[in-house]
């Protein structure tokens, strides 16, 4: 039928006299200049698909009596998945698509994003940038073409690579356009027939970069970059400048950014020819990952399992898939067995005979150590090794040990989970050649990662320094991952400053309250009353405060004062888009990167004293029983004081009347997730060591419990509290409308629902809030974000992911400065046990808040030597009988700084 | 899904406030008292009118308009619902006083599906009953919009149309009166507002294809 568009309609009969007229909008449209409609639909898109039956859907002969009548022998009924199909779609091609090129004489350049006075406008194809992204995220590499074509291409195959390049489009420090060629009337191009989709984007690429060549004129040079050789041939063939990757970085004449070069894998092996060291080296060290059909019908049938592979924080050897399928979770021990899995990958797994499933090694703490001794046993090329060493681990053992926990090994990886990581070259000579490429291998910071291989022009550069490394690819043959160095920053956390359109958006300084807010009937005058911060002197961030003022009546009136950040950061805004992105302010030791930009932080949103700002209030009035009666929230504007002695007694008088703190209960957005009582199982193995008994039915019958756990010394209380914090899920942000309300809570939070407002300053979820808040008060307008679930949950989401990282990098940063703090002393201290392994334990340092293992055996030994431990008891004693130690008791540990690997410094703790 | 690129351009390159391609013709069945084909991109919609006698519609999906060929019965429950709003919205600017104790016959059949059949099916039916010479106090322009990647679209294909945001099937007469309106997903006030706004757009457009396909035919 469409393929007849332009000839009469057959169902016409067209018997009537009157002439039939016809006419086309698009010829009195506004828009008529903008689109026009292929002739024929059905050559122009590659998305109209015949899908023929496969052979054996052909009638066969006809001895079959299904088919009843030999009409229907002809064409018996495919099952659905056959059915022939065809998908015709329209596909408008427009002339108003613009080139980006500020100089251009005939497109509209408002949109321009190209450099003014370049000389070369770089065209890249798909595998450039698949490949290559760490280069073209260089500032070095800009007055980029990304052609729609390509950013379709990468979408489908990567797309993480896809978000990276868009988000360099949007960048507006970097000069990225996007040309929309396949809507454009002279850049598209139709599929041949016998040319397969990639030649056709191919060739699509090199009609636009002909394009860009023709509409620019002579005044730049167009330059298409691909790493494919016919693609270049014909390019140059057709009169377009082409270039390699390596060629156009090498006439750039920056050497340090041929590292960034990643080097294709068939270069790979010839490179590993050269370096050759080891004897074995062409072996295939690992299995072969199954191909993805084969995975997906092996999930099916229930063969293979499906999960997120964990590996163990303390030995990168074993490693854990939670499935679903089997409700347990999946041990893997080895890096055979892993097979090349990443921490975080999603990979499928199958069980290993239950002969050979493992159990007591998972209870181990792995040293660092032991990481050559296990190369060797793990890396063999055969995993059939494996299996005799584990009776003999069962014999030596407890002979009565029936393995619960199933084991499996890794047949395929559905989703890796490469991204950069932070770490140091191993220690290795210099080569001769200064220079030259060299190669290296790099030991990430997170002992979780295996070793990965990079290849280097500025190793001297490189050597005892930080450096961050991606992951290219890990080939059968090579023991390690191979990648490249990078300069990124660890935990994905932007500390860059903010750019020139961010700060556009803050108000003038310096700022004070506008006549206008003091006008807005919506605003409260609260400048009368005594508000006072209780933050530390030195704080410059007071995004909170408080007022409590005794009434006539004998009650109290108590306010909570909230910066009102959200009437500086607007919705939809650069600075709004900048602070949803950082999610949090990050606090490290003795360093803090902000959220939002320091004029807001430290002044403009800041409650400090002696000035007057805009704020959000929550206003109580309080019996001097501690019963609040009656609680309202306003926006207002408060000039800070100082506080009077007067009003903090009242207010601590207040507070000790308050058992828990129960009046957050704004019903906005919700943290929370489900608890579950199998969570609770360390904890309780724990407390039943001890001697303790818990009630875990509830929440709060938990909390209670808690309460009365008080020990012998002040400290175990707080232990225990510890300990049960470690078994709940983390609380995490999410968007109200996901989930159903029973699964809102957490178990930590003795409250059904729960949410803070209280810094918008440096959490973006209390920016949220606080727009909801000011939407239900009827003070702005509710953000079209709100009416949008999808995007709503993307921001919860990349809440949640920057929270967590703020938390990792404040934990490291952290930890870096214990190890500065230790290193020139070492120190004798106390210590508490907080879970005892089968061949050390774990301990807790109250003093420093530190916590790390303490080894009783040396790596060799697979027993507890000199020592009995029993696992199940959560008891250890010393083989003669003279010392026994148990979960929670106190022990005394030396606490020094060691460097068993270069750059790798470690707390190391010993019993004494 | 992105429905909506950054460069602004929806999947079939439109941009967000543009229609597809339309196209009418009236008098394409000759033994109808009125009829006419109505277009738009790959939505193909057949109506004929017979009358004026009592009003009544039927409404009907060909066998092949849609991607995978299927026989469907006559009279479920989705055409049953859709004559109905095409009965409803005709009968609102039909002049039905004029023509006491009187039927009309109005046939409408699609022919190709690809989004926005309803609509369709309003425009085709109003160009029909214009070309049957049915007394009308004005022509029904029809129209959807939709919201999806948080940006109005006017107009959704089947595959905009499939993908799960709220939309909403807007007629009008062009005296500023609305005579229909359809919503399938609990949408807010201010969006409704808002894509009945940005749908407001279309109906000149369509308004003057109605004008130049009766004007022409009927040689004013």
């Amino acid at each position: 039928m469409l393929e007849q568009k332009e000839k009469p309609e057959q169902y016409h009969p067209a018997l009537r006299p009157r002439r039939p007229s016809t006419l086309n909008s698009s010829q009195q449209s506004p828009h008529a200049t903008h689109w026009w409609r292929c002739a024929s639909q059905a050559q122009l898109q590659p998305s109209r698909r015949r899908c023929l039956l496969p052979p054996f859907w052909r009638p066969k002969a006809p001895k079959s009596k299904r088919y009843g009548s030999s009409a229907r022998l002809h064409c018996p009924r495919a099952p659905p998945a056959f059915c022939i199909g065809s998908v015709v779609r329209e596909h408008y091609l427009r002339d108003d698509i613009y080139c980006g090129a500020p100089f251009c004489k005939v497109c509209d350049v408002a949109a321009a994003r190209l450099g003014s006075s370049t000389s070369t406008i770089i065209i890249v194809d798909t595998n450039v940038v698949l490949h290559q992204i760490d280069l073209l995220e260089n500032p070095a590499i800009d007055d980029v073409v990304v052609l729609s074509v390509v950013l379709e291409e990468v979408k489908n195959k990567n797309l993480s690579v896809y978000n990276r390049l868009r988000a360099l489009c949007s960048n507006s420090q970097r000069r990225f356009f996007v040309f929309s060629n396949e809507y454009h009337k002279d850049t598209y191009v139709k599929i041949e027939s016998g040319e397969t989709p990639n030649d056709r984007n191919d060739r699509a690429i090199r009609v636009a970069a002909q394009w860009y060549q023709n509409h620019l004129g002579s005044a730049v040079k167009v330059l298409l970059i691909t790493n494919d050789r016919e693609n270049k041939k014909k390019a140059i063939q057709d009169g377009i400048p082409a270039e390699t990757v390596e060629s156009y970085v090498r006439s750039l004449g920056q050497p340090a950014l041929l590292d960034l070069i990643v080097q294709p894998p068939s270069e790979d092996v010839t490179m590993e020819d050269a370096e050759d060291l080891r004897p074995s080296k062409r072996k295939t060290i690992y299995p072969e990952h199954k191909p993805m059909s084969e995975i997906t019908s092996g999930l099916h049938r229930g063969i293979y399992h499906q999960g997120k592979l964990r590996v163990n924080r303390y030995n990168p050897f074993e490693a854990y898939v939670g499935s679903e399928s089997i409700g347990d979770e999946i041990t893997v021990y080895g890096r055979a067995n892993m097979n090349r899995a990443f921490d975080g990958d999603i990979v499928a797994v199958e069980l290993l005979p239950q002969d050979r499933w493992q159990e007591e090694k998972s209870l181990a703490i792995a040293n660092d150590e032991e990481e050559e001794e296990e190369d060797d046993v793990h890396l063999a090329p055969s995993s059939a090794d494996d299996a005799p060493r584990v009776t003999n681990i069962l014999q030596a053992g407890e002979k009565d040990a029936t393995p619960s926990r199933p084991s499996g090994r890794v047949i395929g990886i559905i989703k890796r989970n490469w991204h950069s990581y932070c770490g140091s070259l191993d220690p290795m000579p210099m080569p001769a050649g200064e220079g030259g490429i060299a190669h290296a291998l790099f030991v990430s910071k997170d002992r979780r990662i295996p070793k990965i291989r990079i290849q280097t022009r500025q190793l001297g550069n490189l050597l005892d320094k930080r450096i961050i490394v991606a992951v290219d690819s890990w080939d059968r043959l090579s023991r390690h991952p191979s990648g490249h160095y990078v300069v990124l920053i660890e935990n994905d956390i932007d500390a860059r400053p903010f750019s020139s359109q961010v700060l556009a958006c803050l108000p003038p300084l310096p700022w004070s309250v506008s006549a206008e807010d003091i006008a807005n009937p919506i605003r409260q005058d609260l400048r009368h009353l005594r508000v006072f911060s209780v933050d530390p002197p030195g704080c410059k961030d007071i995004d909170d405060a408080l007022h409590c003022t005794l009434l006539p009546s004998g009650n109290f009136e108590v306010g909570v004062h909230i910066a009102d950040v959200t009437n500086f950061v607007h919705p939809g805004t650069p600075l709004d888009d900048e602070a949803a992105q950082r999610g949090t302010s990050v606090y490290l030791v003795e360093r803090r990167i902000d959220m939002l930009p320091k004029p807001l932080t430290e002044d403009i949103c800041s409650l400090r004293s002696d000035v007057e700002r805009l704020t959000f209030s929550v206003i109580w009035l309080v019996f001097f029983s501690g019963q609040a009666v009656d609680q309202s929230v306003l926006a207002v504007r408060i000039r800070l004081m100082d506080p009077l002695t007067t009003d903090l007694r009242n207010m601590n008088a207040l507070a000790k009347k308050f058992q828990i703190d129960t009046e957050t209960h704004d019903p906005l957005d919700i943290d929370g997730i489900q608890a579950q009582q199998k969570m609770l199982e360390p904890l309780i193995q724990t407390a039943t060591a001890v001697g303790l008994c818990l009630d875990v039915t509830s929440s709060k019958a938990l909390a209670d419990s808690l309460d009365q756990a008080v020990g012998d010394d002040p400290y175990f209380n707080k232990l225990i509290r510890i300990l049960a914090t470690r078994c709940m899920t983390q609380a995490v942000y999410f968007c109200s409308g996901d989930l159903s309300p029973p699964e809102f809570f957490h178990y930590g939070l003795a409250a059904p629902v729960y949410t803070h407002f209280t810094s918008p300053i440096r959490r973006y979820a209390d920016v949220i809030v606080h727009r909801l808040l000011a939407a239900s008060l009827g003070i702005c307008k509710l953000p079209d974000v709100f009416q949008d679930r999808p995007r709503l949950t993307g921001v919860a989401d990349n809440l949640n992911y920057r929270h967590k990282n703020a938390q990792m990098a404040s934990r490291a940063s952290v930890e870096l400065h214990t190890l500065i703090y230790f290193r020139k002393r070492p120190t004798d201290t106390e210590a508490r046990i907080l879970k005892i392994r089968s061949n050390g334990f774990i301990v807790f340092v109250p003093k420093y808040g530190i916590e790390g293992p303490v080894y009783l055996t040396s790596r060799g030994q697979k027993g507890g030597g000199e020592w009995i431990i029993d696992e199940q008891q959560q008891k250890i004693k010393k083989a003669n009988g003279k010392v026994s130690y148990g979960v929670l008791e106190t022990v005394r540990i030396h606490m020094e700084v060691k460097e068993p690997q270069p750059n790798r410094p470690k707390l190391e703790l010993t019993l004494i | 899904m992105e429905y909506v690129n950054p460069e602004g351009l929806r999947l079939d390159g439109r941009r967000p406030m543009e229609m597809r391609q339309l196209r009418a013709e009236i008098g394409v069945v000759s033994k109808a008292d009125g009829s006419a084909v109505f277009e738009m991109g790959n939505t193909k919609v057949i109506a004929a009118v017979y009358g004026p006698r009592e009003v009544r519609c039927e409404y009907s999906m060909a066998n092949f308009s849609t991607g995978d060929r299927m026989r469907k019965p006559k009279g479920d429950r989705r055409s049953t619902e859709i004559s109905l709003v095409i009965r409803q919205t005709m009968e609102a600017c039909i002049l039905t006083n004029l023509m006491p104790r009187s039927q009309i016959d109005i046939f409408v059949q699609v022919l190709q599906a690809d989004g926005g059949t309803r609509s369709a099916c309003i425009n085709a039916a109003t160009l029909a009953l214009a070309d049957a010479g049915i007394p009308m106090c004005d022509l029904v322009t029809s129209c959807s919009a939709g919201y999806l990647n948080g940006t109005p679209l006017l107009d959704l294909n089947y595959v905009e149309d499939s993908a799960g945001g709220p939309d909403v099937t807007v007629g009008i007469l062009p005296k500023a009166m609305l005579t229909k309106s359809e919503v399938d997903l609990p949408i807010g006030l201010y969006f409704l507002f808002q894509l009945a706004k940005s749908s407001k757009l279309a109906f000149s457009l369509l308004f003057d294809l109605y004008n130049n396909v009766v004007l022409l035919v009927d040689g004013f």
